[in-house]
């Protein structure tokens, strides 16, 4: 029987990786995979509080962080896609005209 | 009679609309005209109407109340839109629609050819219609409706001529001073609601019966409504709007500012005798004010030299002369003069019109002169009016003035009474000045001007006031005359003010002899004033600069250039001096101003967080997010 720590400790390192991969890594479809890394860490933590605690509600909530990340990844790879269109590049440091 | 009553004053509304929105359009003089005229004859013809419905009453229940919605209910504060005619209200209807429908025939060829034409009709139906509000309403919250709606009008009419900036400075200065007023009338308004938790006068009536006499509630209500009417009845201190209204058309002077709207305050008084019976402290006041304004103003008039002026410094004295008869509690003879004021001052005022149409608007008296041959019916009309205000008999202004005189003297005593007969021998001097100097002597107008008798609408009006101002006196006849029938038509309205001053200050019985004297001093006095001053002013040609009391007197007693100096300068200087350089300026201004740029400097460097970069914000959101988590870590 594998135990709850486990599970726990897999995912925050996933979920670490995740972040370390928003904050240092510089083109955008990284950074959206970056993200969905850290979603489904957070998923895997549900799920496995769910089977050991017996509740199913955990489960569920996954079902619907799985629909917000596939409706999320269509208009992020949307976003994506127009500005390379505009831009000719991918590098998320040249977009910061949005500023004071 | 619930039904067709509500046109009284619906079909003014509907006049004043109609030439409001349409009146331009349809561009027809004789349509506006004729169409508010007879919407207000109709008005009259229902005030007829219900003068037979009221006769069909038996005596001590002559009161028909009309109920037509609650206007506003709000906790336990209610006003019903209702109204009510009983004798004294009926008089008022008769007399404002009856001469505001003379008044509106004689409007259609003086406002001949003014490009406001129908403006000017629209403007004098909403005044009967707020006027109307005024008299009929039972309680005071729909009087002060009307109250304030006859006021607007007079705003309106007086600045009528509104290219010429002295008509603007004249209505701005009657509205201003009427807001004084309306002060006191709605501070008493608001201590009759807090006390007595109610607005309707019959019901208030009801609620101070038992009052003992003098109660300071009840002296302090009654001096608040009593600035009101000295407000809008134009008496001193505030009765300095009313000569300057004159700068609007002369129908307006004659309808509003001399037989209608001036007499508010008395009315007002009249409706609440029974407040005014239990505080005769406030009583007295009046009647110090009625007589110093009787005096004072007739004195001005003795030397002006604008034909409406001397009329509106006259009518100024009238209304003290009102308000002598209210403050002895002889409210019937302050309604006898209030209506044969409004015959003789309302026909002077329109032939006063008729001359200065004539005179192609020439309105100073010394630039006139032997106008009786050529102005006819206008100086006849005027002659009469002039014998009626100076007290001869039998004319009207005789039986009413000699009746204040008379009540003066039995309930005043000596002192008030010689005070109020100076006053009324003062009446008859400059009358017959403005007589003497108007249609004798000689002419002393231009050679190009050619004076010429008016039209038929404006002489007719002018015919039928003057038969009412001789034979108006005869409804209400001395005691030794005749039968009095005013004072007993008017009996149930003010039968319980009566016994309440019967009280405390007994009648005490005077002999026939006594009043027959008075009547002959009274004749005798007049006309005494009358022969002096026509002697002098008929003859008169050449004119040298006023001296000494007379510089005064022309002059107002200075009395504008005082309140310029201690009023209106004051304010005008603290409001631009402090309010509006140091306290605008600088602290209004300066703390929105300082707020905004603290603001500014303070974003000045923070601002720069907002880099654009991607990067920065999740790294600062992921460091917020760990300080979080050490947070609920170790504390």
């Amino acid at each position: 029987m594998v135990e709850l720590n486990f599970y726990l400790v897999l995912s925050a390192l996933l979920f670490s990786i995740g972040v370390v991969g928003v904050l240092v890594r510089r083109n955008a479809i990284i950074i959206f995979m970056c993200i969905e890394l850290m979603l489904n860490a957070i998923n895997l933590t549900l799920v496995a509080f769910s089977t050991f605690l017996g509740n199913d509600n955990g489960q569920i909530f996954v079902f619907f962080v799985m629909t917000v990340a596939a409706a999320e990844a269509a208009v992020g790879l949307a976003i994506v896609i127009s500005l390379f269109r505009n831009k000719e590049s991918l590098d998320i440091d040249k977009i910061n005209i949005l500023k004071w | 009679m619930q039904n067709y009553f509500i046109l009284i004053v619906v079909l003014p509304l509907i006049g004043f609309l109609i030439n409001l929105f349409f009146g331009k359009k349809i561009n027809s003089e004789k349509f506006s005209g004729w169409l508010s005229s007879l919407f207000v004859l109709i008005s009259f013809l229902i005030g007829v109407l219900l003068l037979f419905e009221l006769l069909k009453l038996p005596e001590d229940s002559r009161k028909i109340v009309f109920n037509y919605f609650s206007w506003i209910s709000v906790g336990n504060f209610n006003v019903d839109y209702s109204f009510f005619v009983d004798p004294l209200s009926l008089v008022m209807i008769l007399v404002v629609t009856g001469i505001g429908f003379l008044i509106h025939v004689y409007s259609i060829g003086y406002m001949h050819n003014d490009v406001g034409f129908a403006r000017f009709f629209a403007y004098l139906n909403l005044f009967i219609f707020a006027m109307l509000h005024l008299i009929l309403a039972d309680n005071f919250l729909v009087i002060f409706l009307g109250w304030e709606g006859v006021g607007l009008c007079s705003y309106l009419l007086i600045g009528f001529w509104y290219e010429k900036k002295f008509t603007g400075d004249a209505a701005k200065k009657a509205f201003i001073v009427n807001r004084i007023g309306d002060f006191g009338f709605m501070t008493a308004m608001f201590l009759v609601f807090t006390n007595f938790g109610t607005l309707n006068i019959s019901t208030f009536n009801g609620s101070i019966a038992g009052f003992p006499v003098n109660t300071p509630l009840l002296v302090t209500i009654a001096l608040l409504f009593f600035l009101g009417a000295i407000g809008k009845s134009a008496q001193i201190p505030l009765f300095v709007w009313l000569p300057d209204a004159m700068a609007g058309p002369t129908p307006v002077s004659a309808l509003i500012h001399a037989a209608t709207m001036v007499t508010a305050g008395i009315y007002l008084i009249a409706r609440t005798s029974l407040l005014y019976a239990l505080a005769p402290v406030a009583s007295t006041v009046i009647l110090v004010v009625g007589i110093a304004t009787a005096i004072i103003s007739a004195t001005i008039a003795l030397k002006q030299n604008d034909i409406k002026k001397i009329l509106a410094y006259s009518t100024v004295s009238q209304l003290g002369f009102m308000f002598i008869a209210l403050g002895t509690h002889s409210y019937v003879a302050a309604l006898f003069h209030l209506i044969t004021h409004a015959f003789f001052k309302g026909l002077m005022f329109l032939g006063s019109g008729s001359v200065i149409h004539g005179m192609h608007e020439e309105q100073d008296i010394r630039n006139m002169g032997g106008l009786r041959d050529k102005m006819k019916i206008t100086y006849i009309t005027f002659l009469i009016g002039a014998i009626a205000i100076s007290g001869i008999p039998p004319f009207s202004g005789f039986f009413s003035k000699d009746e204040i005189l008379y009540k003066t003297f039995v309930n005043a005593g000596i002192i008030p009474y010689l005070l109020v007969l100076i006053a009324a021998a003062f009446t008859a001097f400059y009358m017959f000045r403005l007589i003497g100097l108007t249609f004798f002597g000689k002419p002393r107008y231009d050679a190009n001007i050619h004076p010429h008798e008016s039209t038929s609408t404006m002489t007719i009006p002018l015919i039928i006031l003057a038969i009412l101002s001789i034979i108006g006196g005869f409804i209400g006849l001395p005691s030794i005359l005749g039968y009095n029938v005013l004072e007993h038509w008017f009996e149930p309205v003010f039968k319980n003010a009566t016994l309440v001053v019967q009280g405390y200050n007994p009648e005490t019985e005077h002999s026939a002899n006594t009043e027959i004297v008075l009547i002959f001093v009274s004749i005798i006095v007049a006309s005494i004033a009358v022969y002096v001053s026509f002697k002098k002013y008929s003859k008169q040609d050449k004119f040298t600069e006023e001296r000494g009391i007379g510089k005064i007197l022309e002059n107002k007693y200075y009395i504008d250039e005082f309140y310029d100096k201690t009023v209106v300068n004051p304010i005008f200087q603290t409001s631009e001096r402090f309010l509006w350089k140091i306290f605008d300026v600088k602290i209004i201004d300066g703390l929105v101003n300082g707020i905004a740029t603290f603001a500014s400097r303070l974003s000045l460097d923070w601002r720069k967080v907002q880099s654009g970069i991607i990067h920065d914000y999740a790294t600062l959101a992921v460091s917020g997010i760990i300080l979080i988590i050490l947070y609920f870590l170790f504390a």
